[in-house]
């Protein structure tokens, strides 16, 4: 059975389709990535999941129970971490725990034992008295974290985690998420930071409502692979940019950091093309060196393909 | 319905309460706060009317009249004058409300065994308390020339003759006619209104504005849960601005207390469920902070207010309006306080009114689980 299981899921508000037929399955113990600009409609396929909103058609389900028929058994077997930081900040840490151990219903017997292990995996121990509006926002995130699996639930949805938390807390916060999934947790995440994919086991790249491309980090790169990258330092990036322009072999120009990033089909052929067109503008090439696509890449040209497509 | 899920909401609401020191001191003031203002403001006893007499006639007939008004102490004398303007200018500078003018014949004509008229002058820009005072000068002007006729009466036959028919006039229930008896338990029924609509018109708002609402609506935590959860943290402050305000209005205002303690509990109580499930239910519906705590004062000091009769009489408004307050709870909770306290009556004249009160509650209870039942969007 997989953790979470969609067909053709849509939700409209009014006119506008924010989700747009989504179908995907997603394995237990994984760690499921939802990439995609703001908007593109990855916290709503995330409430729709979390039995929060009504799918308007298709299907979906979560631990096997029917997110539109069976929301409260799924609600008893998920945990939730909104996009807003969700804890009361007028509570402390503890108290916070212990109200999120009473709504999730966890038993008596478990109750001092899901604390101290949420406290220290949050790295809190020495904290529980503190208000949480005290805390830092890596603190706060971890704690957040804690209490949305406090009744241990086998499916996690955290909705873009790590927005607004250090580079630092970040990489701390894979760590843990990186822990669950090794006990067997399904880890559903979303997230608008290109690094982060490269942690997710699978990975769906949303755009508009639709998933526009679904694989492991290596296969939506080897997607690429039809088409190479190359890495151009020069002296004039923008005057470059309209020189490639239309020059046979190359496929797109992108500004990236300092530099540009040139698609091509055949590195060496086209390499020697690009040099030849640039001496005679006069533009110095300081760098021009062939690299592995990153996920930011990836994302951009998948974007691009399907702007093309609409256009 | 689970108990457990249910307590952790009321722990959790009981922690924000006793976390905002100001807002808990304020709904424990507040009542004490308004009793006083109220009960001593809104007094509705109209006594020691400044008063100013013209007398035209000067004889010793209008001086025993003077006298009277003198004596009594429905009226206060603030000056005797000699001419119209100088009571004109009293009352256009509101610094007396009546002016007596005694006519230049008044002896003449009660030595005729003619009517003699008397001119009364009354600011009536306060309506209310011009026909009061009206009502006491009629009332002293009569009783004095009745007194006068059957003297004159007496004299002439010799003999002592009373008046026919003599009214013995007793008040019950608030026997010294004082409107503090009248006022003050009216007005903890509009106060605990107000207070229940203050504690928790933010309370879900609160949630959704800050996004803990999505949290918790992930969980399998249920509205009824969380409605009957939130309520009971309230309902111990709203207890306890109750007793304050029964032991303000027993002990500073000397108000009678007749009736059943119980059955004041009991009344209190379920008044009180109504009115947080109530302000629960507009906090839920509003969704943010701002119109709920609009929404809420509205909804709850304006009805309660006007239109419970605690002091603004039910039976003299119009049939539209006395057709409404049979929808107004503080109207049935305001018959009880009177009944307990004034009255001293018991469940078998106030069951109708309790009954209305349990029913109440519990359709706000379902209004406001179904207001909270609806999802995201």
């Amino acid at each position: 059975m997989n953790s979470v299981e969609t067909q053709l899921l849509v939700k409209n508000f009014g006119a506008f389709v924010a989700v747009d037929r989504v179908s995907l399955a997603v394995e237990k113990g994984e760690i499921f990535g939802f990439l995609g600009p703001n908007g593109a409609g990855k916290s709503t396929t995330i409430r729709m999941l979390c039995g929060l909103l009504t799918p308007s058609a298709g299907r979906a389900s979560v631990n096997g129970f029917d997110v539109a028929r069976q929301p409260e058994e799924v609600r008893r077997t998920i945990g939730y971490m909104s996009q807003k930081f969700s804890l009361y900040d007028d509570l402390t840490v503890e108290e916070n725990i212990d109200f999120f151990t009473g709504i999730y219903g966890v038993p008596r017997e478990k109750r001092a034992a899901r604390k101290a292990y949420v406290l220290e995996m949050a790295n809190l121990a020495g904290r529980r008295n503190a208000l949480t509006r005290t805390l830092s926002g890596g603190w706060k995130q971890r704690l957040a974290l804690g209490c949305a699996i406090l009744h241990d639930p086998p499916v996690l949805f955290l909705d873009e985690p790590t927005s607004g938390v250090d580079p630092l807390a970040r990489g701390a916060f894979w760590g843990l998420i990186h822990d669950l999934s090794e006990t067997g947790h399904t880890i559903f995440v979303s997230t608008h930071y290109m690094d982060e994919a490269e942690y997710c086991h699978r990975l769906a790249l949303m755009y508009r409502g639709k998933v526009i491309a679904l694989g492991t980090p290596a296969e939506l790169k080897a997607g690429l692979t039809s088409h190479s990258l190359l890495n151009l330092e020069s002296s004039e990036p923008l005057e470059t940019m309209r020189a490639l322009e239309g020059l046979a072999g190359v496929h797109d120009v992108a500004v990236f950091g300092g530099g540009l990033h040139v698609t091509v089909d055949d590195v060496d052929a086209t390499s020697a093309q690009v040099r030849e067109r640039l001496a005679a503008q006069g533009i110095e090439v300081r760098k021009l060196e062939r690299i592995e696509p990153s996920m930011e890449d990836v994302f951009v040209a998948l974007i691009e393909a399907e702007e093309r497509k609409a256009a | 319905m689970s108990y457990r899920r249910m307590r952790a909401i009321c722990i959790k609401e009981l922690h924000h309460i006793t976390r905002d020191v100001r807002s808990l001191a304020l709904a424990l003031l507040l009542p004490v706060l308004m009793l006083l203002l109220f009960g001593f403001a809104l007094s509705l006893d109209v006594d020691r009317i400044p008063t100013m007499i013209y007398d035209q006639s000067q004889t010793a007939e209008s001086r025993a009249l003077v006298r009277q008004f003198q004596g009594s102490r429905f009226f206060e004398i603030r000056g005797m004058v000699r001419e119209y303007p100088t009571i004109e200018r009293g009352i256009d500078r509101s610094r007396i409300l009546m002016g007596v003018v005694i006519p230049i014949d008044y002896a003449e004509k009660l030595g005729a065994g003619q009517e003699a008229q008397v001119q009364i002058l009354l600011d009536g820009s306060d309506s209310n308390t011009a026909s009061i005072a009206l009502g006491y000068a009629e009332s002293l002007v009569r009783g004095y020339s009745l007194e006068l006729r059957t003297l004159a009466l007496n004299r002439r036959a010799g003999e002592r003759l009373t008046p026919p028919v003599d009214a013995r006039l007793r008040v019950w229930y608030n026997s010294s006619l004082e409107s503090k008896n009248y006022v003050v338990p009216g007005l903890i029924a509009v106060i605990l209104q107000i207070i229940a609509a203050l504690l928790t018109s933010l309370t879900i708002a609160r949630e959704w504005e800050m996004g803990t609402m999505e949290q918790i609506l992930s969980t399998p935590l249920r509205p009824a849960e969380m409605v009957l959860g939130k309520m009971f943290a309230y309902f111990a402050v709203g207890l306890a601005d109750a007793t304050i305000a029964v032991l303000v209005g027993v002990f500073v205002f000397e108000v009678p207390f007749r009736g059943s303690l119980p059955l004041l509990a009991v009344s209190t109580c379920v008044f009180l469920f109504g009115a947080l499930f109530f302000g629960i239910f507009v906090s839920a519906a509003a969704r943010t902070q701002a119109a709920a705590y609009q929404m809420g004062i509205l909804s709850s000091f304006l009805p309660a207010f006007l239109l419970s009769g605690f002091v603004y009489s039910i039976e003299t408004m119009p049939w539209v309006i006395q057709v409404i307050t049979h929808i107004v709870p503080a109207r049935y909770m305001v018959t009880i306080l009177k009944g307990i306290f004034l009255k001293g009556v018991g469940l078998s004249v106030l069951w109708g009114e309790l009954g209305f009160l349990t029913l109440y509650a519990l359709i706000v209870f379902l209004l406001a689980t179904r207001k909270l039942n609806q999802k995201l969007g």
